[in-house]
């Protein structure tokens, strides 16, 4: 594994689980201000346990796959999973579908758990625990989808750490803010992860099927800069066809 | 028995949002994987053609989304 692949892995990982980790942590505060810390807390960590435990069950299961079989699989899951986000970014920046919004999201779920009425004094609001163990456990799905998946090349344990970091980072500005980062430019950090999967997927796939790369691993980085070009494009593409839709 | 059936749709969401655009992803790979070597094209124009089949697939897949947005 180069210093490239192995490089393009860490950042992928550790910007995946920015956004994932700002959604999440959208719902936890909502849910622990509304409801109370503990069992917001509680849920949360249980599912940390629950997706840990994944990445250990299924992290060193894929090393006894085949590596060209492994290169295959794990291609078309990364293509699919990144040209999914790309395209929504795409869209998304050409204003033709709304932006995610963590401070709408936010003040939803608020008012979600308000209406949900509050427990009684002595019972464990098990409202809170889920919505914060579903909240942890969907994001965190793809974030480890994401890690076992651009890791399976051999970078498992920088890939890894790339995704601790970001969640590291996330808890730490929500805890100094208490309130949702809706600052974080979530549109611009997906474009960026779905540019980079969508890159490393068809990487891969070259790869289980056999086809040699020209320049071999660089040619990840001239797909990288490519699709970038490419989804400026679209996102023209996208905008001008809007426009001319409205305006017939 | 809920909580696995949202837990598989969620999974299935993971990746298929476009149903248009996974099967066009699905095909090229298709596409790249059985027809490439049969039609006799060199070994170093394969990965190239697979990327920009893939890139002109996502293109044409946002420009019909935007139609339809």
């Amino acid at each position: 594994m180069s210093w490239l692949h192995a490089s393009t892995a860490f950042v992928a990982a550790f910007l995946a689980s920015l956004v994932e980790c700002v959604e999440a942590l959208t719902i936890v505060l909502a849910v622990g201000i509304t409801r109370g810390w503990r069992p917001a807390l509680l849920g949360s960590a249980t599912s940390a346990i629950f997706l840990a435990l994944l990445v250990a069950i299924f992290g060193p299961a894929l090393g006894r796959i085949p590596i060209t079989t492994l290169q295959l699989i794990v291609g078309i899951l990364l293509l699919l999973f990144g040209i999914r986000w790309l395209r929504k970014a795409i869209l998304r920046a050409a204003g033709v579908i709304s932006i995610h919004d963590e401070a709408k999201i936010y003040e939803k779920e608020m008012a979600l758990m308000r209406d949900a009425g509050q427990p009684a004094r002595a019972s464990f609001d098990t409202i809170a625990f889920i919505a914060c163990f579903k909240a942890v456990s969907l994001e965190g799905l793809e974030v480890t989808f994401t890690v076992l998946a651009i890791g399976a090349g051999g970078s498992l344990l920088l890939a890894s750490i790339g995704a601790a970091l970001a969640a590291l980072l996330v808890i730490l500005l929500g805890i100094a803010f208490h309130r949702p980062l809706a600052r974080v430019p979530e549109n611009l950090l997906k474009f960026t992860v779905g540019i980079m999967l969508t890159a490393f997927g068809i990487f891969w796939i070259g790869e289980g099927l056999r086809f040699p790369w020209p320049g071999h691993d660089l040619a990840l980085i001239a797909m990288i800069a490519l699709l970038l070009l490419s989804s400026a494009l679209g996102i023209r593409l996208a905008r001008a066809r809007s426009r001319a839709l409205e305006l017939a | 028995m809920k909580a696995l059936r949202i837990a598989l749709h969620e999974l299935w969401g993971l990746f298929v949002e476009d149903a248009t655009l996974t099967i066009g992803t699905l095909a090229c790979v298709a596409l790249a994987a059985f027809v490439l070597p049969r039609v006799g094209v060199a070994a170093q124009w394969r990965a190239p053609m697979l990327f920009a089949a893939v890139v002109l697939m996502l293109l044409e897949n946002v420009y019909r989304g935007s139609r339809r947005a």
